[in-house]
């Protein structure tokens, strides 16, 4: 009995320090709108918590849009995290992803009704193999991930924009981006746009909840999640039980950076007018999903949850300039909320230490 | 000739906020705090200083007023650059969490103070720095084009801080216990150092020097400030470890890394590059990659400071 209750706390704990980050962000950003324009402070935030909901199904519709690719960096984010690594390189593998799909998208017209399907195969293995990299020089030459996911970043940055401007068919010389892909190319709308008419919302929202899910169940329901886990929890050890550790690294950063790759794939594909665009930015997409991974407390249902609670931010932060404000208040506010969840990560840890020093005393 | 002399003034441009900021790394990494903060600092130093410099370019102008500019800048940077400290320090975060979290700080709040303040994001200056010639050094034949020429000042304050470095990193009993925390933060709380007020000292140096290294990436090569750094910070992190974490190699790499920027922005106006037909996009790539290869002979080895990214518990064993 007690033990049950002990594990529902522990379940809930996350939840509260998560919960208590977002009360402190949001209570800042009031601040900050109450700093910079008294009198309009107040509407503005009200814009915040409920703008999304301005226009009915069609603003429900446009917040599941603009969370499919955060869900998936988030995802990205998250399960690396699950096996100890931080990929910091979500921004590099989703533009890298996204110009797999264009590629496809604009050059392989021929391929009729799996157009899409290829499309986003090729997102998804661009985005592998950009994972992948940082993945096999830790495994084998103990490089610091975190250090040679960010030069893979400007690499992929760099790379897709000279391979776009200079290939011609894929490249829009007046507006400096990448050419529309072909109508076959976009993702079906599977029903949603009956559901939630008018929004940008698609298939590609679908096609993330079965990653969520099946991310979910390969890190808890299969041996080589375990395994996964593992290495994370402790490299050396899972090592001394037989686990191969080093492929452990390389896959788990290769599925990172394939779902990555894949919200490149879903945003391009949205048929929602993005294209690549000729810039030397990091993809914003790739680092929210830090942002989605640590709200979410890198659990795949949680990450569900997180994405849409940004989206549903993002999408009130359009409103804002109705009251001169600018949108950026969203991002100072999402930043106040992780920089305090790296403190209830600390928190939480204590009060599980606290909990396991007294079961430790009790024992005889 | 005059080709490299103007290859070598461009360099300069580049070369001197990556070292100042890669320096500023340097300090805080040496101390067991490792600090991905730097491009938030760096936006927001560039930020607060630009802003200066935008509000008094009526009445002010010149040399004095770079000088403000730089105090406002370094300051700036190491009070923001607490929100790190406090976070690595007190609270034992995750320290790549916190820096990313100022990461994404940094340029919102630039856009949406700076639109508060003008209507627009970016913040407009009048570059009365830059100094033709040096008086008298100016005129040295070979020496006087490639240093004293087309230059700034904070070309100068960048070398004076990298001899400050070396001699207080190296020299100084406050470097060797800064090291000490980076490298064995118990065995130097048992000498009696202080390991958080050390740790705090590494950040905040950081702070002020990557908050200056903004300013000065930004006057030389731009007349407004659009809310970014343009992922300096980031590649002053790859400096540093390209430089091993010491002072002159992070000098010989930030001189790497300086020119080829450098030919990446004006490849255009050199003849011999420009007929080379090379995409800007491989230039701007080479440090990066050339990063990648030296993390894969160095890090088997790695120089890096041992105790790095683990926060200092007192009561742990």
């Amino acid at each position: 009995m007690e033990d049950k209750k002990q594990r529902g706390q522990r379940s809930l704990l996350p939840l509260l320090s998560s919960i208590s980050a977002i009360v402190v962000g949001l209570l800042i950003g009031f601040l900050v709108l109450l700093c910079s324009n008294a009198s309009q402070a107040i509407p503005g935030f009200g814009a915040i918590l409920t703008g999304a909901l301005t226009h009915g199904m069609k603003g429900v519709g446009q917040v599941f849009y603009y969370a499919t690719p955060i869900m998936m960096t988030g995802l990205s984010v998250g399960f690396a995290f699950q096996s100890g690594l931080f990929n910091i390189g979500t921004p590099g593998q989703f533009i890298v992803g996204g110009f797999g799909a264009c590629y496809v998208g604009i050059m392989m017209k021929s391929l009729g009704g799996v157009h899409w399907i290829v499309a986003l195969f090729a997102s998804i293995l661009l985005g592998a193999l950009w994972g992948c990299v940082p993945g096999i020089l830790k495994a084998f030459f103990n490089v610091n991930e975190v250090i040679a996911a960010i030069m893979m970043n400007y690499i992929g940055m760099y790379g897709v924009n000279w391979i776009v401007k200079s290939y011609k068919p894929m490249f829009n010389n007046l507006r400096n981006e990448s050419n529309p892909v072909a109508a076959t190319a976009n993702i079906p709308k599977m029903g949603l746009d009956k559901i939630f008419p008018g929004s940008s919302v698609n298939g590609g929202f679908l096609i993330g909840i079965i990653f969520i899910v099946l991310i979910y169940l390969l890190l808890n329901k299969t041996t080589f999640g375990y395994e996964l886990k593992a290495v994370g929890h402790n490299r050396d050890a899972s090592k001394y039980a037989g686990i191969n550790e080093k492929k452990s690294i390389i896959v788990s950063m290769a599925i990172a950076g394939a779902i990555a790759g894949l919200a490149g794939g879903l945003l391009y594909l949205a048929g929602s007018g993005k294209h690549i665009e000729v810039v030397d930015v990091l993809a914003s997409e790739g680092f929210t999903g830090i942002s989605v991974a640590l709200l979410g407390f890198n659990n795949p249902i949680g990450i569900f949850v997180s994405s849409i609670f940004i989206a549903y931010l993002t999408a009130g932060g359009f409103y804002l300039q109705l009251y001169e404000f600018s949108v950026e208040i969203i991002d100072i506010i999402v930043a106040v909320i992780i920089y305090f969840s790296a403190f209830s990560l600390v928190v939480r840890l204590i009060l599980a230490r606290l909990r396991q020093g007294r079961k430790g005393g009790n024992k005889p | 000739m005059n080709v490299i002399y103007f290859i070598f003034q461009q360099t300069m441009f580049f070369t001197i906020p990556l070292l100042l900021v890669a320096l500023g790394g340097m300090f805080s990494e040496r101390s067991g705090i490792i600090n991905i903060a730097l491009e938030g600092i760096m936006t927001m130093g560039a930020f607060t200083s630009v802003v200066f410099l935008n509000r008094t370019g009526g009445v002010m102008g010149g040399q004095g007023q770079l000088l403000i500019a730089i105090c406002i800048a370094m300051a700036t940077g190491a009070l923001f650059s607490l929100l790190h400290a406090y976070a690595s320090v007190n609270m034992k975060a995750d320290q790549v969490i916190s820096g990313t979290a100022l990461n994404m700080l940094a340029p919102a709040f630039a856009i949406f103070i700076g639109r508060i303040l003008n209507g627009v994001q970016q913040v407009q200056f009048n570059n009365t720095f830059r100094i033709e010639s040096v008086p008298v050094l100016g005129s040295i034949p070979l020496l006087g084009p490639l240093f004293f020429q087309n230059t700034y000042i904070t070309t100068y304050l960048g070398f004076l801080i990298l001899a400050l470095s070396i001699l207080v990193l190296y020299r100084t009993r406050f470097g060797l216990r800064l090291r000490a925390c980076g490298e064995h933060p118990q065995a130097a709380d048992s000498a009696g150092v202080n390991v958080y007020r050390m740790q705090y000292c590494g950040v905040i140096i950081s702070g002020a020097l990557s908050g200056l290294g903004g300013l000065v990436f930004v006057v030389p090569t731009s007349t407004n400030f659009n809310a970014t750094v343009s992922g300096y910070g980031f590649l002053a992190l790859a400096v540093l470890i390209f430089g091993q974490w010491k002072p002159i190699k992070i000098l010989y790499a930030s001189l790497f890394f300086g020119l080829m920027k450098a030919i990446a922005a004006a490849y255009s106006g050199i003849p011999f590059l420009n007929n080379l037909g090379i995409s800007s996009n491989l230039y701007k790539m080479i440090p990066y990659i050339a990063t990648l290869i030296v993390l894969i002979f160095t890090s088997k080895n790695s120089q890096a400071p041992r105790a790095e990214g683990i926060p200092y518990d007192k009561g742990a064993r």
